[in-house]
């Protein structure tokens, strides 16, 4: 092997496991959502490229509503669905669009676009 | 322009005349109108501060009734909850809620209690209550005082909810309990403080308030998102030609002085990859954006993926273009500009190609929200007034002329006619309506007039909960997702280390020239690979057959209904509703012992009134037939699955089957022999006996459904074993079953015993369908693996079901049964595509064949095989959309 060859190998196994590290095993920071005076529990996320924030903290029991506000075109993110909530929305480009439902057991639920590239994940307490 | 509060006439701001009270200016068209505002300010305010106050809901007593959807209860519990706070609530005479439509029906007296202390109440329980949403635009507004003074004004009408001016759009978003405030009212009290209000759009009812306003904007937002796309190809796809064609000088023979090494070629490259930067960033400008946030979420998607490759395409050839001295050989400073335009190109169509085909296959839900009438005619005071259907209220009388659309649910109380409600029930012909009949909103009327009174409105209707139940199930995941969901998080980012790796092992161990093939290998890889296709294999071909369904009155719950459905092996149908029409009739009286068949019916029918059995229904009208009149029974006693007692005139009757006479030790003598000629003629028999002795007979027959033979002989067709279960006796079952040639029966299954019985079955190890009312039925729904609910009118949401069908016929659960094993098919064939693309696709392009064939995949080719892959799924999916029955 030639010098160049190993750099090469070296380089691009290193950023492989970059790779996967940063997409499977770091972790992104959680949003706690807080209740509005109303008893409802919202917050807004906003939906380019991907859901931000995407993990969601909420108390089951109480009604929680999720506006997402698409800022962008791409027909990718034109649906979001909450599979477990049975519920789904048209988000309209530049307009927030409520999603509301009230979650009853602690757990994990999964929130995505249409093809399921975007995905968020709300954590029950 | 203001006006004066006390007369109401039209003043010139500022006027001479005007007074200060409670921080606010008030202005008067005369001296007169100031005095008398000035010695009783309270009594004008209150006069603008209460406009239109909603009146026609107030009843002689005083009492008010409110009806207000409530959001998100998810058991009959809840019911209890809200039921309870708001009872506690001081001026509340009655309030019950109903879980199946989702309603508080409040019945309070508005003087001791307000509209906002019942809302807070269910709000308090922990529950939200549904509203319609109005939006107006609002003129002549320059202020942020003015904002507040709208919003404070539009808060204290009776009925507003919440409202929110925007200065900037010139708007109110007002929510609004449409039974207590009306859209002219709302505009009325803007209007009163001098600014001019319009309706922008038509209001939208809570139910639809997340799809169905902003339909048409998504509908623009995609057509310009098509049209920007289809522009973005033409650029790239124009600028392509030359690319290919002085990418490869000597493939096209060109001359001596566009080859290789020339000068004049090397200009060329360096003004191609110019060029190549506005097709980057603006024709691929979305797969950078796209790319750039993903990561920002740390995910990756397609995005990533073409962005990466195009980049690392334009990268390698720029520097081969600008200095080609660097490489160590001359056929390393190669270019593939070519590479990034065409990619873009490809793709660009490809998503334009998507958008349309996807349009095609959400059709079936648009459809359904085009149905929903706009306004409806009212008679209120006696008058006719047309008003928003949003704002019909319980108990509105409506004036249905020729042509037009119904537009609520409700029972006719004048006139007749018939009403075509194919898009509805999906049956073509029209049906005949009389008074008491049932009407559906969104269906036409025909050919007469006619007055209804609304029973279901807003998000209530038949078409409201069509069109919920549809969204749901379209947003659900069949379990068949699964394998997709595993896959896909993992799937983008094990393809750039695919590629990756690739690259290091074609530099390693690659022929020469090493570099080139390396990054051709990467490039490749990474544009070929479809998440896009997988993810869209299964969502949207249960769009697109869910879709179908609701076309064909078949409301499929959910993917997993969908999915257990077509795993079918036993069908058990109920007898009373399912296979027979429902309604039996008398047929038959035979009375001994010195009694008189008019005698025995008498006394059968008195009996029968204190009981809700629908065979009795039947003899009383048999009785009422004949002019009888009936007597009020004492002492009524029903015994479940046996019969009825009572006393009538003092004497003692029994009336049931052969197991209740053994119980009251009753001989029957030849009467048992008549009885089993009756059953076997597919009647019902029940014997009477007056004071401990046999009287008589009396039979009553339901008639078979003129297409349940036909349907049934499908089902069979298709496979499965067919069962009736009844709780009527063994005979009358068995006759009935050889009408429509059912093999096995299970009679005299009392009703709480039924789910029992589906469970025998699967314990066969079947998979189980039900068929039934959905009212008696439910915990036999339920058991079942897929429970199917023929519609009863107007009433949908049947909650035991996974499948309800709207119209009454057998041959609905063999067209459901059809058109889930054809969706289940098309998922599997897409799944199988996409898999089989991508499972295929990646190694061929990361070069595995090349050791074995000599054959490498050229990134075109891969961008081509990328854009037309997920093409291909939705174009599959659509194929659903002509699916027919086989009948």
């Amino acid at each position: 092997m030639t010098l160049d060859q190993i750099i090469v190998t070296i380089a691009g196994l290193i950023l492989s496991g970059g790779l996967a590290w940063y997409f499977w095993f770091s972790e992104s920071k959680a949003t706690r959502i807080q209740t509005t005076s109303s008893g409802v529990q919202e917050t807004l996320i906003t939906v380019k490229g991907g859901y931000s924030p995407d993990i969601i903290v909420v108390k089951a029991g109480k009604p929680v509503r999720l506006n997402f506000l698409r800022e962008e075109t791409a027909a990718c993110s034109e649906q979001v669905l909450l599979p477990d909530f049975h519920k789904q929305a048209t988000l309209t480009p530049f307009k927030t669009i409520p999603v509301e439902f009230t979650p009853e057991k602690p757990g994990e639920y999964g929130f995505q676009c249409a093809m399921g590239m975007f995905r968020g994940k709300l954590i029950v307490e | 322009m203001i006006r004066d509060p006390v007369c109401g006439m039209e003043v010139e701001s500022p006027s001479e005349y005007y007074s200060q009270y409670e921080g606010q200016k008030y202005e008067f068209c005369s001296s007169a109108c100031k005095a008398k505002f000035e010695a009783d300010p309270g009594q004008y305010i209150s006069v603008v501060s209460k406009p239109g106050k909603t009146t026609y809901r107030v009843s002689s007593d005083g009492i008010e009734r409110l009806q207000i959807p409530v959001i998100d209860m998810h058991c009959t519990s809840c019911t209890l909850t809200i039921e309870k706070e708001l009872k506690k609530l001081p001026g509340v005479k009655k309030a019950h809620v109903n879980y199946a439509t989702e309603q508080a029906y409040v019945e309070y007296l508005p003087l001791e209690v307000k509209t906002e202390e019942i809302l807070q109440a269910i709000k308090s329980a922990g529950y939200q209550t549904g509203q319609a949403t109005l939006k107006l635009g609002i003129r002549k507004m320059h202020c942020a005082c003015c904002v507040t003074k709208i919003e404070e004004e539009l808060r204290k009408t009776p009925g507003v909810l919440s409202a929110s001016v925007d200065l900037a759009t010139e708007s109110a978003t007002i929510n609004y309990l449409p039974s207590m405030a009306q859209i002219p009212e709302i505009k009325r009290v803007i209007e009163r403080l001098n600014y001019p209000a319009f309706e922008t759009g038509s209001p939208v009812a809570a139910v639809s308030k997340a799809i169905a306003e902003p339909e048409d904007e998504n509908q623009k937002a995609r057509e310009k998102e098509y049209r920007t796309l289809l522009s973005k190809f033409i650029f790239s796809a124009i600028l392509s030609i030359p690319f290919i064609l002085f990418s490869y000088p000597a493939l096209f023979g060109l001359p001596a002085q566009l080859q290789k090494g020339s000068d004049l070629l090397r200009f060329i490259w360096l003004t191609m990859g110019v060029i190549s930067l506005p097709i980057m960033f603006w024709s691929g400008s979305h797969f950078y954006s796209g790319a750039l946030s993903a990561i920002k979420n740390r995910s990756a998607n397609m995005h990533t993926l073409i962005a990466t490759g195009i980049t690392a395409a334009w990268l390698y050839s720029s520097v081969a273009a600008l200095v080609p001295d660097i490489f160590p050989s001359e056929a390393l400073a190669d270019v593939f500009f070519d590479v990034v335009a065409v990619v873009v190109a490809l793709v660009n169509l490809g998503m334009a190609l998507e958008i349309r085909a996807k349009g095609k296959s959400s059709e079936a839900i648009k459809k359904l929200i085009g149905l929903q009438p706009k306004t409806a005619r009212v008679i209120r005071n006696g008058k006719e007034m047309d008003v928003p259907v949003e704002e019909v209220v319980l108990d509105d009388i409506i004036l249905v002329r020729p042509g037009e659309k119904i537009p609520v649910d409700g029972t006719v109380t004048e006139g007749s006619s018939s009403v075509d409600e194919s898009m509805i029930t999906g049956e073509p012909i029209p049906v005949e309506k009389n008074k008491d009949d049932e009407v559906i909103g969104a269906t036409i009327n025909k050919t007469g007039s006619f007055r209804f009174k609304a029973t279901k409105v807003g998000k209530d209707t038949a078409l409201a909960q069509i069109i919920k139940m549809v969204q749901e199930a379209q947003s659900s995941k069949a379990p068949i997702q699964r394998i997709v969901d595993l896959v896909s998080g993992y799937f983008v980012p094990t393809v750039i280390i695919i590629a990756m790796i690739s690259f290091v092992v074609w530099y390693d161990f690659g022929p020469s020239p090493n570099l080139i093939y390396a990054l051709v290998v990467m490039v490749t890889t990474l544009i070929i690979a479809c998440p896009c296709a997988l993810g869209l294999a299964t969502p949207i071909s249960l769009m697109v057959g869910v879709g179908k369904g609701a076309e064909n009155g078949i409301l499929i719950r959910s993917g997993e209904a969908l999915e257990t459905a077509q795993k079918l092996n036993a069908i058990v149908l109920d007898k009373t509703g399912t296979i027979t029409a429902g309604n039996p009739s008398l047929t038959d009286m035979i009375s001994s012992n010195g009694f008189k068949d008019e005698e025995i019916l008498l006394y059968a029918a008195s009996v029968e009134k204190a009981s809700e059995h629908p065979l009795g229904e039947a003899i009383i009208k048999g009785a009422a037939d004949r002019s009888l009149t009936l007597i009020d029974p004492n002492n009524f006693n029903a015994v479940p699955g046996h019969g009825v007692q009572a006393t009538v005139q003092g004497k003692q009757i029994v009336l049931g089957n052969e197991k209740m006479m053994k119980k009251f030790n009753i001989n029957l003598g030849d009467l048992n022999q008549r009885s089993q000629q009756l059953a076997d003629d597919g009647k019902t028999p029940m014997y009477i006996a007056v004071d401990g002795k046999a009287a008589g007979i009396v039979a009553v027959a339901d008639t078979v459904k003129p297409d349940s033979k036909e349907a049934i002989a499908h089902l069979k067709k298709m496979g499965l074993e067919v069962v009736m279960i009844t709780g009527d006796n063994p005979r009358t079952a068995k006759a009935i079953a050889r009408q429509v040639n059912i093999d096995r029966v299970f009679a005299e299954v009392l009703p709480e015993d039924k789910a029992f019985n589906i469970k025998k079955l699967q314990q066969e190890g079947k998979k189980v369908a039900m068929v039934g009312d959905g009212i008696n039925d439910a915990p036999a729904l339920a058991q079942a693996d897929i429970g199917l609910a023929i519609g009863t009118g107007t009433d949908v949401a049947i909650e035991a079901s996974d499948i309800t069908l709207i119209k009454g016929s057998l041959k609905g659960v063999a067209l459901a049964i059809q058109l889930s094993k054809a969706t289940m098919k098309n998922i599997r064939q897409n799944l199988f595509g996409a898999f089989f693309y991508n499972g295929l696709g990646i190694p061929i392009a990361a070069g595995i064949l090349y050791p074995f064939f000599g054959v490498l995949l050229s990134p075109l080719i891969a961008g081509a095989a990328m854009a037309f892959s997920s093409v291909t799924v939705v174009t599959n999916a659509n194929r659903l959309r002509r699916f027919k029955a086989k009948m």
